[in-house]
């Protein structure tokens, strides 16, 4: 008998169809503006963001097994250095939120070097303490604003790349078009986030993430670098992060330390946001935050009461359903939008339609 | 040549002697064969051999090197391979995605490269129609097949394996002798933790003897088998 054919697929037919869905609704947010109005923008611009946080918290704790409590650090450190950079050296602010992403990094890599050394719970706490230190030292800094915090430069509000050409495509005001600005950037960091995710959870790397977090011991076994991953993702994770938290307060355009590194607004949410939806999928932070959304246009008028009830549905979930809201929908459809199971076919495998 | 060879090796965990000045050496394409009472620090040498846990003192030389210090992985790329007694599988990735893995980074290839073999192994280990299944989820006897299946991914020079015979029937034993013996005539050096002794001697060229940490005894199995020593400790397990 000759040697049986094998071969390798990642698609399902559902995600195949999903596909075209998905790039559907691209072509309508891309077209927001023409259809939406400046609250829907900006309620638009919130869900993004959130949605980026969520899908580097998830990257972190749901396929590299670092449950980091700390990534309000970035958020902050992102955010003031976008703003130090339009304040001292004058930047245009929508580069300056790429230093945003550098000054995170350059902020992980001590964090990392330390909190590498915990492992569990100490590693959560170790992150949470190097955040807050952040928080005390950049109240610190004068230029910026100190422990009260500053504003956007009216100037460089009016600078802003591209204000000027939205303002005139769709004849608005300069601030809604920096709101349609701030979206157009977060609908592109959104779509780099999640596609850069799906791209490397479907490459080697992938492979290694996954089997680092289900057993590190088998993983070096078998000549994966458990360390480099981890770092890896830390870093990548911290850029994202970072990226986005100076893209949030560029639509802000004012800041204060408590603002910038909340562990409420950029811990608490996002972890929310991912444990609701499902952890350990692409498609959990993004049904986790429709949800949120829902919660908090409806809810969050009740202050402290909308917070507790916020905890009391994550627990629920939690003990009924592990795996979050996705987890529940593709256990029950076998569903996958973002499929990276790698299946084999033909040969000797009893035959599977793809 | 020796492809392994181990010189006053010794570890201790707090006041407990787990490995004591243990010295041999394995010719290249041999098969040897490791027996010895519970406890007696048998995983505890592979997990030596491997790098998965510090020597305290000796060293290891595999292939030539000195490789005492070396991390897991850098050993696993030069070619050691292991199965662990108490399955350790990727659980949320499949069967096949096990292999993958083994095989994509045990041997730095691309994973293109790598998918006709891993495909290959599962059918000798017989796996295959099982590749599409989640790792997490299948039976005791399934997760030892795919430890032997997953260090095999490797394409080890020296294939370490502990206790993968325990609780097969008499055909399933027959025919994972036979696989053995298959990677044997391929080349590769083997050393075999087992406590199913038939299995191990229709295989092994040699037995070494583990007791308490020491080496009680190496050589033709045989012979071993004859020493009152030897006897005395397997009274109980095989008379
Ligand atoms: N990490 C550890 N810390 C402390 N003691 C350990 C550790 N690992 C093993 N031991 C002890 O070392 C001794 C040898 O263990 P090991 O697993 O090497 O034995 P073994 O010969 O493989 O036994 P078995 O036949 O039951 O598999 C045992 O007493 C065990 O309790
Ligand atoms: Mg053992």
């Amino acid at each position: 008998m000759s040697a049986p054919a094998y071969t390798v697929r990642t698609g399902t037919r559902a995600s195949r169809l999903f596909g075209w869905g998905l790039l559907a609704l691209l072509v309508a947010l891309v077209a927001a503006p023409l259809w939406a109005d400046r609250g829907m923008i900006q309620d638009l611009f919130f869900i993004l963001t959130m949605l980026v946080l969520a899908q580097f918290w998830n990257l972190l704790a749901g396929y590299g097994g670092l449950i980091s409590i700390g990534q309000q650090a970035f958020v902050g450190l992102g955010a003031y250095a976008m703003f130090g950079a339009v304040i001292v050296w004058g930047v245009n602010p929508v580069p300056a939120i790429l230093l945003g992403g550098v000054a995170a990094v350059l902020l992980a890599i001590p964090t990392a070097f330390f909190a590498f050394r915990l492992v569990g719970a100490y590693f959560a706490i170790g992150t949470w303490v190097i955040a807050d230190m952040a928080r005390l030292i950049v109240s610190q800094w004068q230029v910026v604003g100190g422990g009260t915090g500053t504003s956007l430069p009216r100037e460089a509000r009016a600078d802003m790349w591209g204000v000027e050409t939205i303002a005139a495509l769709f004849d608005m005001r300069a601030a809604a078009a920096r709101d349609v600005l701030a979206y157009w950037l977060a609908l592109a960091l959104a779509i780099a986030t999640v596609a850069g995710i799906y791209a490397l959870l479907r490459s080697r790397q992938g492979l290694a993430l996954a089997a680092v977090r289900d057993n590190v011991e088998a993983a070096g076994a078998v000549g994966v670098d458990a360390k480099r991953m981890r770092w890896s993702i830390f870093l990548v994770a911290a850029f994202g992060t970072g990226i986005c938290g100076a893209l949030i307060f560029l639509q802000n355009a004012r800041i204060a330390p408590d603002a910038a590194f909340s562990v409420v607004d950029w811990m608490a949410y996002v972890i929310f946001i991912v444990v609701i939806g499902g952890i350990g999928r692409i498609e959990g932070p993004i049904v986790g935050v429709l949800v949120f959304f829902v919660l908090q246009s409806t809810l969050s008028q009740f202050g402290a009461w909308y917070l507790m009830a916020l905890g009391l549905l994550a627990i629920t979930v939690m003990l009924i359903a592990p795996r979050g809201l996705w987890g529940v929908i593709s256990d029950r459809t076998g569903l996958q939008l973002f499929p990276i199971q790698r299946r084999l076919y033909g040969g000797r495998i009893a035959k599977e339609t793809p | 040549m020796s492809i392994l060879a181990l010189q006053g090796v010794s570890k201790r965990y707090g006041a407990l002697t787990v490995t004591d000045d243990v010295s041999f050496a394995v010719p290249e394409g041999q098969a040897l064969g490791i027996i010895g009472p519970n406890g007696a620090g048998k995983s505890t040498l592979f997990n030596l051999i491997t790098g998965n846990v510090p020597v305290d003192a000796g060293s290891i030389m595999f292939d030539g090197q000195d490789v005492t210090r070396t991390p897991a992985r850098q050993r696993c790329l030069a070619g050691i391979g292991r199965s662990f007694q108490i399955p350790q599988p990727f659980s949320a990735l499949t069967v096949f995605e096990n292999l993958c893995v083994a095989a994509a980074f045990g041997r730095d290839l691309p994973e293109r490269a790598v998918a006709e073999d891993c495909a290959t192994v599962l059918e000798r280990t017989g796996l295959i129609g099982r590749a599409n299944a989640p790792a997490g989820g299948l039976s005791l006897l399934e997760r030892k097949r795919l430890e032997l299946a997953r260090a095999l991914a490797t394409h080890p020079r020296l294939l370490l394996l502990d206790e993968i015979a325990g609780g097969l029937t008499d055909g399933e034993c027959a025919s994972l002798i036979d696989t053995i013996l298959e990677i044997k005539a391929a080349g590769t050096t083997i050393v075999w933790i087992e406590h199913v002794l038939h299995a191990l001697t229709a295989v092994v060229d040699r037995l070494l003897v583990l007791d308490f940490g020491r080496i009680i005894g190496i050589g033709d199995p045989d012979e071993i088998m004859q020493s009152p020593e030897v006897r005395e400790i397997y009274l109980g397990i095989e008379a």
